[in-house]
């Protein structure tokens, strides 16, 4: 992919990073990387068992280590005994029961990390263990006791759309399994929390998502009135959905406030893979009535996730799994059954793709089949049953968004396919790469398709906001909003923004923290649409009030007035002065917040508009399998994605691509194992993640039909890029094998067996 | 706590004491929290991602692997030690100006790797490119534009070599 450089870094430029100067340099402050005067370290003490009784803790031999200054446990917790995003139901340490491997009995401050891991191994938690329930389907039967006060079912929601007794020739159904992914995130978990001199108060540093929701929740479990929390980014080595629950938050701000100390806590790898949610494993069947030329009839299917010990956003991601049961397909009729449950298992939240990566993972299996039973091929039965806009969708909901999918999945087709593998191939181009066996002899290519549609922003009536305020002086703008930046490149969008609105050209932003409002959170590909928006908002009114300026001084309607390069010009007269002398001895500051268009909730039925937008995109990968040692390799993914309008190609072409690589992982490797809720891999040498030498061939094309009610024209990209990437991997490793596989991440037993 | 060591360790050409350490202390943790270096990252402390990669007599190595107390008398270099000027290489440019950099976590390991498959190898090829950082573990960027920085720097070498 050539980028082409433009002169000015303005919306449609490959403007470059503001912070990559630092971060090449290792200069750039992480949360990881903060320190305080007279600093003390934090830790936590984790059940190691998925669900036991709390007998006993005792402490005595924790306070007893020289260095330790606190010790802390549920007992300890001043105000709200639990939090949570939806629903408030998981406790800031554990009472009288824990739930799940990991979770939080205690936490110690110490004067240094292995002071803080002697303190943790002297506290004895005398436990009674119980038997976990960790099958989902034993939360749906009430087999067993509610592991929790909540009850075992999170939420159940059906959909029951048009003619459910509709049915036509062909029908094909399959049970899917999709295994649970970990975020990975570089930078692990980690705050330094700096109580307030009168003990009143505290600011925390923190690498987040949402730094106003993390405060909500924190002021709650402190019993702190919100505006005493102050909240900081810490500088984030990425997220991906993991840090949309709290994790050490509540734990770190009271041991500092407990000790009248600054208080660093840190996870380490092992403990980050305890102390954060994961992509939910689910179950889907599905079952698709077709008629003889392919075209979708009627869907049936029925949804299981497990959502772990705590709810966290299970019911959210439930909703998008269900209400993306028909992909980006026309489909007439519906009966949809979806649970998200409680079960001893790790919590499950948040990742990228949210609920629609298993969706598509089933949708696409079904595509495939129907492709098969039909006798047409699988491009083209999924160009014949396409979404376009102003269909209905299942849930009664118009399609509103610009739906370019036709685009999206021809231009795929179009791209090269990748050579034929050569007769004596390199060893790192095998399956398996280096040092492996793989036998050229065995080696047998496959293609695969998999195509989705994602929803933008959050759904169900909530009014995630963005807040943004923008300041000229002089020529200069300085920006101010609480967006969290954790590798996605707001941070060089939103001055680029500003640039083309207001003609400047030097845009700098202030620190990202709570001392503006809310920017909602860095998910749901909605950070370029609502902070995006807000940003273009405030610097808009800003414009206003400079041409009003201007307008006054030079006895002009300031309606005559635009921005043309980097000056104000009189549009029908011959005024042109640069936007830097126009705002000479000149200050505005406004701010603005930016809301999508309202959602409603989804009635007993599923029907309702709950949906903000949609994205979509189309995926052909391109395998090479040993099937004899069930080893695969990636060769070439293509993709053409639906992005509105490009406001930095770069910028996208990174998300596409690392995006990829994320779904790749889910395809072939990435699988946290968990048996009786013990989890069995949680390190970087037994969970995989796709490295330089797995990564593939990727062609991209950028398809742009700007959207009338983004703004800018522009859609989020992030998730896009990693959901049917998968199931396009996995239908070419059908396609080598003949193998009917129906579950992700394929393991090599998966093929040979 | 007890057992309290002292000792010099040589990096990025100067010396610097490091006094009341524990002794199971890691080169990575001594950089981080004793040096004031935390240029090299800890995203795994096992020795899979490289993200704390540093030189120790020109090796590439992982500093999360290596105690602090065994690395007296070696020549240590972290990613600070890499231009001491404050002004980029070739390579932290390829970075910037390639979009290789997303959050960043990964980078300074990456360069670091970078820098040493170069040094060792003027003009490696794809599969030796890949090999050479497949130690180096990315989450965002998926590696593509990565890869599109280590080759921006090997053709400018070229064109300024010839
Ligand atoms: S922190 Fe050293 S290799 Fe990961
Ligand atoms: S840029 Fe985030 S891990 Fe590489």
């Amino acid at each position: 992919m050539t980028i082409t450089k433009t002169q000015r870094d303005i919306l449609g430029s490959s403007a470059l990073r503001p912070d990559g100067v630092s971060k090449v340099q290792g200069d750039f402050a992480f949360s990881s990387d903060l320190h305080a005067e007279n600093m003390l370290w934090g830790a936590t003490l984790r059940s190691p068992h998925p669900y036991a009784r709390i007998i006993s803790i005792d402490l005595s031999g924790a306070w007893k280590i020289a260095g330790v200054e606190c010790v802390i446990t549920a007992e300890d917790v001043p105000g709200q005994l639990t939090y949570g995003l939806i629903s408030e139901d998981q406790p800031v340490f554990a009472k009288d029961f824990v739930r799940y491997m990991g979770e939080p009995v205690a936490a110690v401050a110490a004067d240094h990390p292995e002071t803080c891991r002697r303190a943790l191994a002297a506290i004895v938690v005398v436990y009674e263990v119980l038997t976990p329930l960790t099958n989902p389907e034993h939360a749906i039967d009430e087999a067993r006791e509610p592991i929790h006060p909540d009850g075992n079912i999170i939420r159940r929601q059906q959909i029951i759309h048009g003619d459910v007794n509709a049915t036509a020739p062909i029908v094909v159904e399959g049970t899917y399994d999709i295994g649970m992914q970990d975020q990975a995130f570089l930078g692990t978990e980690s705050a330094l929390a700096i109580p307030d001199h009168d003990g009143a108060g505290i600011e925390v540093f923190v690498a987040t998502q949402w730094l106003h929701e993390d405060r909500k929740q924190m002021a709650k479990c402190l019993a702190l009135p919100e505006e005493k929390v102050r909240l900081v980014l810490g500088g984030v080595g990425g997220a991906f959905g993991a840090r949309e629950d709290i994790s050490l938050q509540v734990h770190t701000a009271l041991l500092a406030m407990r000790t009248s100390r600054p208080v660093k806590m840190q996870y380490g790898r092992e403990e980050s893979f305890f102390g954060h949610v994961h992509r939910h494993p689910a179950q889907i069947w599905m079952r698709h009535h077709a008629n003889t030329d392919g075209r979708i009839v009627k869907i049936e299917a029925r949804f299981v996730f497990d959502g772990g010990a705590y709810s966290s956003t299970s019911s959210a991601v439930l909703i998008n799994g269900v209400t993306h049961t028909q992909g980006p397909y026309q489909c007439p009729n519906a009966i949809v059954d979806g649970y998200a449950v409680r079960t001893n298992n790790p919590p499950c939240g948040a990742m990228r793709g949210f609920g629609v990566v298993q969706a598509c993972f089933a949708h696409e299996g079904q595509m495939d089949k129907l492709a098969v039973a039909t006798g047409i091929d699988e491009v083209e039965i999924r160009l014949r049953n396409i979404i376009h806009t102003g269909d209905t969708m299942i849930t009664g909901q118009v399609l509103e968004s610009v739906a370019p999918l036709e685009r999206c999945i021809r231009e795929t087709a179009a791209m090269p396919l990748p050579r034929e593998m050569e007769a004596h191939p390199h060893e790192l181009d095998l399956p398996g790469g280096s040092g492996r066996t793989a036998d050229r002899r065995n080696i047998v290519r496959g293609i695969g398709w998999g195509v989705s549609m994602k929803n933008l922003m959050y759904s169900e009536g909530f009014d995630d906001y963005s807040t943004a305020r923008c300041t000229l002086t002089n020529g200069s703008v300085e920006l101010k909003f609480a967006t969290s930046e954790v590798g996605q490149g707001f941070v060089t969008l939103a001055p680029q923004i500003a640039r083309s609105v207001l003609g400047v050209d030097n845009v700098t932003y202030d620190t990202i923290d709570t001392q503006i409002g809310s920017a909602g959170s860095t998910s749901a590909s909605r950070q370029t649409w609502m902070s995006g928006g807000a940003v273009d908002g405030a610097c808009r009114m800003v414009r206003e009030r400079l041409f009003e300026h201007v307008g006054a001084l030079h006895g002009i309607d300031p309606l005559r007035l635009a921005i043309d390069d980097t000056d104000v010009v009189d549009t029908i007269g011959s005024l042109r002065i640069t936007v830097q002398e126009a705002s000479t001895n000149f200050t505005v500051s406004e701010t603005f917040e930016y809301h999508h268009r309202p959602t409603q909730d989804l009635d007993d039925n599923g029907q309702g508009n709950c949906h903000v937008a949609f994205a979509f995109v189309a995926h052909r990968a391109v395998v090479d399998v040993d099937v004899e040692l069930g080893l695969v390799k990636v060769v070439q993914i293509a993709t053409a994605q639906d992005v509105g309008r490009v406001l930095n190609p770069m910028s996208v072409i990174g998300q596409i691509e690392g995006g990829i690589a994320q779904g790749l992982g889910l395809a072939v490797m990435e699988e946290i194992i968990v048996t009786n809720g013990i989890v069995r891999n949680p390190s970087f040498t037994d969970y995989l993640l796709p490295t330089a030498l797995d990564a593939p061939q990727v062609l991209i094309s950028m398809i742009e039909e700007p959207d009338p009610q983004a703004p800018m024209g522009a859609k989020g990209v992030g998730e896009a890029p990693c959901i049917s990437v998968t199931p396009a991997i996995v239908a070419a490793i059908r396609n080598a094998t003949g193998k009917s596989i129906d579950r992700c991440p394929v393991r090599p037993q998966d093929i040979c067996f | 706590m007890s057992e309290l060591e002292h000792y010099t360790l040589t990096i990025n050409g100067e010396d610097r004491h490091v006094s009341d350490a524990w002794i199971g202390e890691s080169l990575l943790y001594v950089l981080r929290e004793r040096l004031g270096l935390p240029g090299s990252k800890g995203a795994c402390e096992q020795g899979e991602c490289g993200s704390c990669t540093v030189y120790v007599d020109n090796a590439a190595v992982c500093s999360c692997l290596i105690m602090a107390a065994t690395a007296v008398g070696t020549q240590i270099a972290t990613v600070e030690g890499l231009n001491q000027d404050g002004s980029l290489t070739d390579v932290q440019q390829a970075f910037v100006s390639e979009g290789a950099v997303q959050c960043g976590f990964c980078t300074p390991g990456l360069v670091m790797a970078v820098h040493h498959l170069l040094d060792h190898n003027e003009t490696p090829n794809e599969q030796e490119i890949k090999e050479a950082l497949s130690g180096n573990i990315c989450r965002c960027t998926g590696y593509g534009r990565i890869f599109a920085a280590v080759d921006s720097v090997i053709s400018i070498r070229k064109s300024t070599a010839s």
